[in-house]
């Protein structure tokens, strides 16, 4: 026992004891806690920043806005309903159409069909506060439902795909692609079943994959590789990752990104309390990288400048030498 | 910098609650478990003599220094007589006076004492007594058995030793045999022994006491003798010259007055009775501390009503809870719903005893998840569907009660026990895990709850651990500083290491 603990330190595992007291605690202060908690806020923070975010549709504050739905969504087919405060991807709708005959009539993300009625009752359970960390009463989201860019196409089983990138003091210390099953229902939450796959910092390629802590080579449901591909556009997803730290000011913050077939990366929320797991589909401890950082920050630094060095500090160790362009 | 306030911190609090619990436990002897006993001797003179014509003046040695023992209380029962307490030569003096008495009288005087072996001679060192005035011709005999002590002795205690083997031979020589020729009493052999060594200037006395065992009607003093040495006073056996005490040797006077003195009484007679009882430790610490003027004991849980004590007993049990629950959430890392669900739960227990209650609550739960999957279909807002399941709560709880005490299993009732708005909040809770994760995720967190739930149950119910809390409170503050120790462990949690076993192996 002592052994694995010792072993586990010594390739710089974080713990959640530590990540809760060292990091949480001391960089991530409550007050600004709503920014990334409210995504509602989130996006208004980072629309001002200039970023790109998925495109929002309407927000509905209390019950009696939830008529509101209809007229919201009226010229849309596809959109997603959210919890402004929910945690873990608890809540998440994802409509993807509606019924050739009945317009009022939507088809989620699985396949089904759900009815007008049914989505208001859910805008309900959101805004009543059932999804919200903290039990009150909440904001529901309709916005742009992201179409992936087919690099992950092999390796999803519906939903979308996106990238997280734990940002420490504006830094990107560690990524991973999450790949939604038939498990996670289409959602891309490792602890609901998805696939979390370590990147290589360097090149935004993909490593080896873990499924429920267990490391996997190939997807569960396509049987699909998942080790190797390249992410598009990952200098921009690292500079957008770091540019989140200068939004929330949160100096250990986990940053969630979609690629957009369209529209190229987008963030979709930021998070105060980023997993664990990433470790493990890294094959890395975060600790190590942790201390890295502290060693080579640098007050004032620019987001583009951070994302180079993470690069540079942070290439997985491979077999073959690789040219850097 | 922060670590160093978090262990400062503790180790105050660890310090304050140790500290006083130590006083309480070491000075004023609470005991650490419960139920313990201690024997407490009540002993009893009476004193009964016939009335003369005038007044009437009784004095009676009591006990004032009594090594070995510690007085719990005393009292005196008396008709009509004044009652006064003196402080004499020999120590404490009761005294008892009326004006005028008719007929046979007694008077009793009644102590309890417990042994403490804590309780040493705090006599002060006596000086050194004046050479006695004694008449020729057993004036030379006394100088002469001095003398030849002397020369085969090195000190006090070995002159006492020497002196007393000498008094004590079978065939003693002229001198010896001149000395105790007269001293017909043992008290009156002890008096001359004292007188002995009054000649060779060692401060002695002759203590009298009794030899405490069971139940003794009519318990006869004991004469004893008492040496000082320089140091210390110690004891010998008149007749052996050994140095010991008997075993539970109350002393309860000292010096070659009369135990008893009756101005204006005749045909005095007094007798002593012993009796053993067994007293509660506590009652007997409180008592003591009480008599020590200790404040500390006025805000103790004992002086509480009997109701609220029953209450407190088990609240104070709760940051016991707590702990445990630290400990498994934070160090082993099991998961369970709401933070302090589990340990109301275990509170919940120690009503139901634990395999009713897991039944109970295992029940309670399921039943209350099938109904709020069917309450699901309503599409009720949250708050109301929240009072709707608690209202299912209580119907099913009630439903539970009637229907065991129809089939005569009376722990049924005891289902009312369980915190019913905690309940409610947990099958809402899991049934949201359930819908949104899974049912191997609300499982794996309900199991969790359990699990805590007696692990927590268990340490609450250790009677010990109860008592401890319970006497000495201020061994909370010892748990809130391992708390807050526990609040800064930053290593990992036991079920990680298996999360992240992976890792290791690389």
């Amino acid at each position: 026992m002592l052994a694995i603990a010792r072993k586990l330190r010594e390739s710089g595992v974080l713990g959640l004891n530590e990540r809760n007291s060292d990091f949480i605690m001391r960089l991530n202060p409550r007050r600004l806690y709503p920014r990334v908690d409210d995504k509602v806020l989130t996006k208004e923070l980072a629309l001002e920043a200039g970023m790109a975010v998925p495109e929002l549709y309407g927000v509905i504050r209390n019950q009696g806005e939830a008529n509101e739905f209809g007229r919201i969504v009226e010229d849309r087919d596809s959109f997603v309903i959210k919890p402004a405060q929910g945690s873990g991807g608890d809540g998440i709708l994802v409509v993807t159409g509606r019924s050739h005959r009945k317009r009022n009539t939507f088809r989620l993300a699985s396949g089904m069909l759900i009815s007008e009625n049914e989505i208001k009752h859910h805008i309900s359970n959101i805004v009543g506060g059932q999804y919200s960390l903290s039990g009150n009463p909440d904001k529901a989201l309709i916005e742009y439902c992201v179409r992936f860019d087919p690099v992950f196409a092999e390796v999803s089983y519906q939903g979308v795909p996106d990238v997280r990138i734990i940002v420490y003091r504006g830094y990107p210390a560690m990524a991973m692609v999450r790949l939604p099953t038939l498990a996670s229902d289409g959602k891309a939450n490792l602890h609901q079943g998805a696939v979390g796959a370590g990147v290589d910092m360097s090149l935004g390629e993909t490593l080896t994959g873990v499924l429920e802590n267990d490391i996997v080579d190939d997807h569960p449901d396509t049987g699909a590789l998942i080790t190797g591909l390249r992410i598009p556009q990952w200098d921009f997803i690292l500079q957008s990752a770091a540019r989140g730290y200068d939004v929330t000011e949160l100096g250990y913050l986990g940053v969630d990104m979609v690629i957009d077939r369209d529209l190229g990366p987008l963030i979709l929320e930021m998070n105060a309390r980023p997993g664990l797991n990433i470790q493990i589909a890294n094959c890395a401890g975060l600790a190590t990288r942790i201390a890295r950082i502290d060693e080579i920050f640098k007050a004032g630094a620019k987001p583009a400048e951070r994302a180079r060095v993470a690069r540079r500090e942070f290439a997985a160790e491979r077999q073959t030498s690789i040219d850097f362009d | 910098m922060k670590q160093q306030y978090v262990y400062g911190l503790s180790a105050f609090l660890a310090i304050v609650g140790l500290s006083v619990f130590g006083y309480k436990w070491q000075m004023l002897g609470f005991p650490l478990s419960k139920n313990q006993q201690t024997p407490v001797w009540t002993i009893e003179s009476s004193i009964s003599f016939e009335s003369g014509p005038g007044s009437i003046k009784v004095n009676l040695l009591i006990p004032t220094l009594t090594p070995g023992f510690r007085m719990l209380n005393e009292n005196s029962v008396s008709r009509g007589y004044g009652f006064s307490l003196n402080y004499g030569s020999g120590g404490r003096e009761a005294q008892w006076a009326i004006r005028r008495a008719d007929g046979p009288q007694t008077i009793y005087y009644r102590i309890s004492v417990y042994e403490d072996p804590g309780t040493d001679q705090s006599d002060t060192t006596p000086p050194f007594p004046p050479p006695p005035v004694i008449n020729e011709p057993f004036r030379t005999a006394v100088e002469v058995i001095v003398a030849d002590v002397k020369e085969h002795s090195a000190d006090p205690a070995s002159f006492t030793s020497e002196l007393l083997r000498r008094m004590n031979d079978p065939s003693p020589d002229t001198n010896v045999e001149l000395l105790i020729s007269d001293a017909d009493t043992r008290a009156g052999f002890v008096e001359s022994i004292t007188t002995i060594l009054a000649a060779a200037r060692i401060p002695a006395r002759m203590v009298h006491g009794l030899e405490l065992q069971g139940r003794q009607r009519n318990a006869e003093p004991i004469a004893w003798l008492e040496v000082h040495d320089g140091d210390r006073w110690r004891y010998f056996n008149p007749l052996t010259g050994e140095e010991n005490l008997p075993q539970r040797f109350f002393v309860w006077w000292r010096g070659n007055e009369p135990l008893v003195n009756v101005d204006g009484g005749s045909n005095v007679q007094v007798s002593f009775a012993t009796q053993e009882n067994h007293l509660d430790a506590v009652t007997i610490a409180e008592t003591q501390a009480a008599a020590q003027g200790a404040n500390l004991i006025d805000f103790s849980l004992y002086s509480l009503p009997i109701q609220t004590q029953a209450v407190y007993s088990v609240l104070l049990m709760i940051p016991i809870g707590a702990l445990v629950m630290v400990v498994l959430r934070n160090m082993v890392g099991i998961d369970a719903f709401g933070t302090f669900m589990p340990v109301l739960i275990a509170l919940a227990f120690r009503e139901t005893k634990l395999l009713w209650g897991i039944i109970l609550f295992t029940m309670l739960v399921a039943l209350g998840l099938s109904i709020r999957f069917l309450l699901e279909r309503l599409r009720l807002l949250l708050v109301p569907r929240l009072s709707a399941v608690l209202i299912v709560v209580v119907i099913l709880m009630l439903m539970i009660s009637l229907m065991s005490h129809q089939l005569g299993m009376e722990t049924g009732l005891s289902v009312a026990l369980f915190p019913m708005v905690i309940i409610a909040m947990t099958i809402e809770r899991m049934s949201v895990v359930w819908e949104e994760r899974g049912a191997a995720d609300a499982m794996r967190a309900g199991l969790g709850s359990l699990v805590v739930a007696i692990t927590a149950y268990v340490f609450m119910g250790l009677q010990w651990l109860e008592h401890l809390i319970f006497t000495f409170p201020e061994l909370l503050l010892v748990v809130l500083a391992l708390v807050v120790l526990a609040g800064r462990y930053t290593g990992y949690r036991l079920l990680e290491l298996s999360r992240f076993k992976a890792l290791a192996e690389r």
